[in-house]
């Protein structure tokens, strides 16, 4: 996950140009170039371990899975080839529908979310303050906990007795109060602020490391020229952290839509399946109820959102930051 | 124009009340989990305990079964380091002939990884179990090593193969001048050159695997080598609105990966924002 895509983001970017990989390294007199080497580099046979490992475990099971999609197995003895029946049944069940939206969500509302707290951050740690590294190290630190752990503290905070209502029993607000996560309407958006306040240092840091390449010069003299800090945050910060904004909603929505963990732990996916999404119901009826042929079939759908937005995303974003330079 | 002035002194106060109420959470953990059973019932959520009541970390350490926390630790530990060994191997090698391969094959196998990083996990879980019961990998540490090995595979020769290409080839080409084979010049010229990006490897893909709960709740399902984050899932599941006992297992496995956290917050940081830039 994380910073992979990053990476691939820009080696892709770098593949496609005419010149090999290697050559052109910055700072270096140019070597003539040679249209392959005279030397070796290593066995081709050094990633063949790689190549199976990943074969096998993400393509050979992955095609596996989509083959079962279209079918009744049960997990156990013979299993019917059944065509479309799985997903049509899919889209007539309210509660699938339901975690289909819930899915959409919390995937977007995230990455909304984190990015716009996450790049607000950025923005006022990047520089000046003595504190900001601490105040970096402090934000990002819910980023390395398991979301499980971090899922339980908020389970606590939105009890029916717990601090929130305390809270807002102190405001005077107690027609606010609630319990929220058995609450239909409230609980997925209890998710998402738990999903949210995870996921924020991500952002920052992925920002925070866009922005320290921004020449401060630039932004000085626009200031000098009479720019005030929104037309700078416009004309000259926004333009030069396309890349960050390109990296960081891609993960966050390949992120926010296999959200799992925060679920099993805060509601199981309820109250009455209001927060279930399409991860909790792959595991549920493969694992629980023993619906292979469904579950792989829930599973296919959420592959191909992913794959789909994941496209979608490098497309928008790449043509965009062509544009921005 | 960015000198230390008074409306800096106010900005960097602000942020650190919006830090403070950010890390909110953290303080409802601490004192509820020193809050005695009475306490934790009768008195208002937000207050401190009035002592500090350390039995509920000690219960944590009796807990017998899939809850036992101390094997679920060990477990973790093993298939953490487990894991990073294989990625580290076998990515630095995959890694290193796919970075500096012209040939064709190299850059087809490169978008065989790169496609598998944003290929989603469940699809594949099902006849992963399957095959993985078959060859009986379910249910041991070991399993899991291999199994997160290939999951995370593609993510760590992203990660080396991209390393390299920025790395250059001199230091390799008078290496080879000199008479050193290929071997040699990865074991004694590459190997030593690589411990920035092996760090961010060990790092994200090890906090994957040591934070993982989906995983190890399947492939290691009624077996006793529950990993870390089962192990609390199965000692809260067995408590109802204990919060102070709950906390005080959540405290505890929290700590080893806070701690590791505030020694290499750089490095964590780094590989996040994607990497290898530093």
């Amino acid at each position: 996950m994380t910073a992979s895509t990053h990476r691939g983001d820009r080696s892709l970017a770098a593949g496609q140009r005419p010149a090999t990989p290697r050559a052109g390294t910055p700072g270096r007199p140019p070597r003539p170039r040679r249209p392959r080497p005279l030397i070796a580099f290593g066995h081709w046979w050094w990633a063949l371990p790689a190549i199976i490992a990943v074969t096998a475990i993400h393509y050979a099971a992955t095609a596996a899975g989509g083959f079962f999609a279209f079918t009744d197995w049960s997990g156990i003895g013979s299993f019917e080839f059944i065509g479309w029946d799985n997903f049509t049944r899919i889209l007539a069940d309210p509660v699938q529908l339901g975690a289909l939206r819930n899915t959409l969500l919390i995937a977007f509302g995230s990455v909304v979310l984190t990015n716009v707290i996450g790049l607000g951050l950025a923005l006022a740690l990047n520089r000046g303050l003595k504190t900001r590294y601490v105040l970096r190290v402090l934000l990002f630190m819910p980023v390395v906990l398991s979301p499980l752990a971090v899922s339980y503290i908020w389970k606590f905070i939105f009890e029916y007795n717990g601090p929130l209502n305390q809270f807002l029993g102190a405001l005077g607000l107690t027609s606010l109060q609630k319990a929220w996560l058995a609450d239909p309407t409230w609980s997925i958006w209890v998710i998402l602020v738990v999903v949210v306040w995870q996921n924020t240092g991500i952002a920052m840091v992925i920002y925070l490391a866009n922005l320290a390449s921004v020449d401060p010069g630039i932004e000085e003299a626009a200031a000098l020229d009479g720019a005030g800090v929104m037309q700078r945050f416009r004309h000259i910060t926004l333009p030069s952290i396309r890349p960050a904004i390109a990296i960081s909603t891609t993960l966050g929505l390949i992120n926010g839509f296999r959200v799992f963990d925060q679920i099993m732990a805060l509601t199981g996916g309820g109250p009455a399946g209001a927060t279930e999404t399409l991860a909790t119901e792959v595991y549920k009826e493969t694992f629980s109820l023993g619906n292979f042929g469904y579950g792989a079939a829930l599973a296919l759908m959420l592959t191909v959102i992913i794959l789909v937005f994941a496209i979608v995303q490098q497309r928008v974003t790449r043509d965009r930051s062509k544009e921005g330079q | 124009m960015f000198h230390y002035t008074r409306w800096t002194a106010l900005r960097e106060v602000l942020l650190w009340i919006v830090a403070l109420i950010f890390l909110l959470p953290f303080y409802f953990l601490i004192s509820t989990a020193l809050k005695s059973d009475a306490e934790v019932f009768s008195t208002n959520p937000v207050a401190p305990p009035s002592a500090m009541e350390l039995g509920n970390f000690a219960e944590v350490f009796t807990a017998t079964g899939q809850s036992n926390i101390l094997l679920g630790l060990l477990n973790s530990v093993i298939i953490t380091g487990g894991s990073i060994l294989g990625l580290v191997v076998l990515g630095s090698l995959a890694g290193y002939v796919i970075a500096r391969s012209t040939r064709r094959w190299s850059k087809v196998a490169y978008y065989l990884f790169l496609v598998a990083i944003t290929l989603p996990t469940q699809l594949g879980t099902v006849p992963l179990y399957i095959g993985a019961r078959t060859l009986g990998l379910t249910g041991s540490p070991w399993g899991m090593i291999v199994l997160y090995t290939g999951m995370l595979l593609p993510l760590s020769i992203f990660l080396y193969a991209g390393f390299f290409r920025g790395l250059g080839i001199a230091y390799e080409e008078a290496a080879v001048m000199d008479g050193a084979t290929p071997t040699q010049v990865f074991f004694l010229i590459v190997l030593p050159l690589m411990a920035p990006a092996t760090g961010t490897v060990a790092i994200l893909a090890g906090l994957i695997v040591w934070n993982d709960f989906f995983t190890p709740l399947i492939f290691l399902a009624g077996s006793g080598a529950q990993t870390l984050p089962v192990a609390m899932y199965f000692y809260v599941g067995s408590l109802v609105s204990q919060w102070n006992q709950i906390f005080a297992i959540v405290i505890v496995s929290m700590i080893p990966i806070i701690a590791f956290y505030l020694f290499a917050q750089k490095k964590f940081m780094q590989g996040f924002a994607g990497g290898l830039k530093n």
